[in-house]
This record gives C-alpha cells, structure tokens and sequence, in this order.
C-alpha cells in the first residue's frame, strides 16, 4: 500500500454516469489486476474506493459510476486537479490457473477491472474471450478497448436493445472455456456462481471504512474463514465463496 | 525523557498518541507503512472470550465529517489473539501493547483478562464496558454504574496489570459511572466510545448499516470529546485517556488541557493510514507555537 498524490489527466464521460479518469503519478504498488484504489475527496470524511482499469507507463487508469455525491464531485473534476490516493489495495486476480481459453463476464461498473486481467491474459498468450453485460444500449461501455486487446467480446443486454438479450450467462452457453473470472453486482455473481462449469474467481463489492484491512467493516464469511474484501479480497476463489441467505 | 514523554499508569510513553482499538487492527497492517515503533502505544482490536464474526454488512456508514460502524467486535478470540497475533506484533513492536477486551458477562471480561495478564507485551488492559451485559437484560454495562464497577472490580482480581476502564458516552452522567470505576479499583478511565447514530438512505428508505444502528466516530465528535473528558478529569484523582474524533496535533494538546495524559486516534487511522505517524511529527512544531516545554505539564491545563 502507498499514499501518494496523483495529478488528473483527463476525466470523461463514457456513458451518462460512467467516466474514465487518467491520473499520474507513483504506480508502484500496483501489482496486480483487480486491485483497487481509494481515492480522498474534499468535503468527505471516508474515501471512494474504486477499482484499477489499466496501469501503463506511470498512468493509472479508472472507470467509475456516479452513484452518490462523492462520485458526483469527481464527475466535475478537470485535468491538473491533484487527488490524495491510497494504491496497491486487494489482492487482485490470479492468472495462473487461467487454462488456454479463459472466459471474463462483467456486469455494469463491474466491468472496468477485466480490462487489466484481459490485456494481461492475452500478453501471456491466451484466448481469451470477454463477456460485457448492462441493463441496455445506452449503457454500454469499453466493448472497443476489449475488442483492441484482440479478445473475443460478446455484449449482453437486459433489454436487448444491444447485443445479445439477456444476460452475461445467457451468452456464456455458447462459449467453449476452460476457467472464468467475473465481476459485478451480486446477483450476477451468484448466477455465473450456478452457470459455470469450472472453477473461476469473483470480485466482490462492500461498503468499507478504511480499504486497507483495519476496520473490519467489509468481512465475510467464507469456506476457509473471515475474509477482510479489501484486504483478503475483493478476488476470492469460487471455491471458498459462501452465499449469505 | 523527551518533550514528549509522559507516564500513563507507572509506564513511561515516548508520547501521548496511541491508535484506538478497532481503527488499528493488531498493528501489522500499518507496520506495513511506518515504523509503528514511534507510537506511544497502540490498543489493539478489542478482544473477547471467544471468536466473534460480528454484524452483518453493510457495516458503514459515512457522516458529515465523521462516519459510523458497526462492525460487532470482530475478532478471533483471545486465545489465538495470543497463539497467533501476538507473537506477529512481537516483530513489528517492542513496547507495551494496549490490550482491549470486550464481555457480554463479568466472566468473560475476567476470564479474558486473566489469560492477557500474563502476556509480558501487554501494559495496560483497557476494558471497553459499552457492550451490552447478556444477564442483565442486555443493557450496556457501560451504563449502569453498579455494572461497571463490577467488571471493575471482576478484572483488578486477576490482573496486576493497570487497568482502564473505556466508558461510554451514551449516558445521563458519565461522571457518576468514572467515580464508581474509580471507587471499584480502576487505575485509569479512558474516553469517549462511540456515540449512538443512524443514516437511513433515501434511495432504498432504509437504514445504511444492516445492524440499523452503529457508533459514530471522527471529527465531527471531538466537542463532546473535549466536554466529557474535562468533566470526568475533573471528578477523578486516576489517570484519563482522552479520545473522540482526534485528527491533529492541537486535537492531542486540548485533549490534554481538558485532562487527558494521554490521546487515542481513532478514525483518523481509517482515512489516513499516517495520522499518528503525523500528528507525532507535528507535535513539537505546535507545542512551540503555543508555548508548551514539554506535555506532560500541561495535562488538565483548563481544568477548574
């Protein structure tokens, strides 16, 4: 973990409420992909965390929805703006047991941390193919940046006004894979938990006070214990998850 | 002995700044980021009997300079605080730790007592009485002056360790409560808990946190801080610990004016992993601005 201050580079408008920021500055703690960062605000007490989409030649890159004021406020911000950020939070996926043809379904906001995992997959030689899921076509984001990396993109929406109607398990039937890698909103989680055939990892989502492993405020129980999401997670092993209810 | 230094309960401290149990884990986390060794002391995740998961989450909430948890006093129980965390601080941290300990009945308290008793990393143990007491209908222990005389008392046989008893602000007259620790055989009283708070999202028109109610904590609070550990410094003859809401290095020096020998930090650690490390760094800097020698003169500076 590292707290540092990174200058915004550009900040805009992917869709109605999904931006992409570039911010420079120190990105050595980042390590892996499906890590997170957790960004202090001015006028907010706790800080955002939001999850790494790329990180490039000292360039960290995030997507982030506008869901409440603090995002809102980051919405506004401009190129030259200075961000106090805490980097190198969360584990992050694991690629080693990815297999030749690993298959990555995103959900919404949920998306934005596959990209990283993507271009790594495909550096290392894989085929991978990517399975982009939101509510309708108005919503779609990031379908080029996948298709660029040279993976294989299916889009999915609820209300098949884009892509394929349905959702991202929906287009999973038809996709041959050998191991899977999934982020989103809970209920999707739970229905690629029930769709796949293989093992595969999750990232999740939690309300959190500090990000870093000392409050306790995000833990869950699972098959080998208590895990801290931002500290033990967000990416767990669909072996050790435990649905709650 | 610096400008720093001051003695809480017969052990020297470097400094007065000691993370709050709950904000600091059991210390390796921020070991992680700097030299935790700088700190007066720590106090560590409160501790119980046995393992407890805690509340359901969502467990946070965020306020207007402040935010409220209600995390459940998560923690793997005093044994493997023992067996496991203790020996990990040990590599990270050579002073007394400040053991915290939590009970739902007056054995729990001495039974988890009487295991850290002889734990020679432990200095202080300081009894959070906030919980609620199981046998007594669930009313807080920290309430009811006759309850938290009792775990007092239950904690001081077991221990010749000094014991600080952490009250609750959710009371009438925390005075009457610090006086019957005192009266029971505290050797110090540490302050303020949490305070009872509630967000309820109008999206979804129900409470954030699962648990409906949390403690509310940071800034926002450090008034009431200041307030309650004037009040109680000034009706006690034992040591105080002040906290609630402390964010800088004047925080820790009126903290200290109200009464206080030494300052916990608590959310401050949450938002800035270097808020202790700082405010240490800070500290000489307004000492000097403000015409103070050294610290330890000026506890209960304003008091009447």
């Amino acid at each position: 973990m590292r707290q540092s201050i990174f200058e915004i580079k550009s900040n805009t408008a992917l869709t109605k409420t999904v931006y992409k920021m570039e911010l420079k500055g120190d990105v050595s703690d980042i390590t892996s992909s499906g890590q997170f960062v957790n960004i202090k605000l001015d006028g907010f007490y706790l800080r955002r965390p939001i999850s790494v989409n790329d990180c490039e030649n000292g360039i960290l890159t995030i997507i982030y929805k506008v869901v409440g004021k603090g995002t809102e406020q980051m919405a506004k911000m401009q190129a030259g703006e200075k961000l106090d950020v805490l980097t190198g939070l969360g584990n992050g996926y694991d690629l080693s047991p990815s297999g030749d043809k690993p298959v990555l379904l995103g959900g919404g906001v949920g998306v934005p941390p596959l990209y990283m995992l993507c271009k790594k997959l495909i550096a290392e030689g894989k085929k991978v193919s990517v399975i982009l899921g939101f509510n309708t076509k108005d919503e779609v984001f990031c379908e080029e940046d996948f298709k660029k990396l040279g993976a294989e993109v299916y889009v999915t929406t609820a209300d098949g006004s884009y892509g394929i109607k349905g959702f991202v398990t929906d287009a999973l039937k038809d996709i041959d894979y050998s191991y899977f890698y999934t982020c989103g909103p809970e209920p999707m989680l739970k229905a690629v938990f029930k769709s796949t055939n293989t093992s595969g990892q999750f990232s999740f989502e939690e309300r959190m006070g500090c990000g870093f492993g000392a409050c306790m405020g995000c833990s869950c129980k699972t098959v080998t214990g208590y895990k801290r999401i931002c500290k033990d997670g967000p990416v767990l092993k669909k072996e050790e998850i435990l649905w709650e209810d | 002995m610096g400008r720093l230094s001051v003695n809480l309960c017969g052990i020297e401290m470097d400094n007065p700044v000691i993370p709050a149990s709950g904000t600091f884990g059991y210390g390796y986390e921020f070991a992680e980021i700097y030299d935790i060794n700088v700190l007066g002391t720590f106090s560590f995740k409160g501790t119980t009997k046995d393992a407890r998961f805690g509340n359901p989450t969502p467990r946070i909430a965020e306020c207007t300079a402040g935010m409220i948890n209600a995390v459940g006093l998560q923690n793997p129980g005093v044994e493997k605080v023992i067996n496991e965390e203790l020996p990990k601080l040990s590599k990270c941290f050579n002073k007394k730790v400040m053991a915290n300990v939590s009970g739902f009945a007056v054995d729990d308290y001495a039974y988890t007592c009487e295991k850290l008793d002889k734990e020679e990393q432990v200095g202080w143990l300081e009894v959070n009485v906030s919980c609620p007491n199981v046998h007594g209908g669930g009313m807080s222990f920290g309430t009811d002056p006759k309850a938290a005389a009792e775990v007092t008392a239950a904690v001081k046989a077991v221990t010749k360790k000094p014991v600080i008893i952490k009250l609750s602000p959710n009371v009438t007259d925390i005075v009457a409560i610090a006086k019957e620790c005192e009266a029971a055989g505290a050797d110090g009283i540490s302050l303020i808990n949490t305070l009872l708070g509630m967000r309820i999202d109008l999206k979804t028109k129900k409470p954030v946190i699962a648990n409906k109610m949390g403690g509310f904590s940071g800034s926002a609070i450090f008034p009431v801080a200041v307030r309650m550990v004037y009040q109680v410094a000034n009706a006690v003859n034992i040591p105080v610990v002040g906290m609630g809401g402390v964010s800088s290095a004047e925080d820790v020096i009126e903290l200290m004016l109200a009464g206080a020998t030494a300052v916990e930090v608590g959310a401050a650690n949450l938002i800035d992993p270097c808020a202790c490390l700082n405010i240490i760094n800070d500290l000489p800097k307004a000492m000097d601005k403000y015409g103070i020698d050294n610290l330890s003169d000026i506890i209960g500076g304003a008091k009447a």
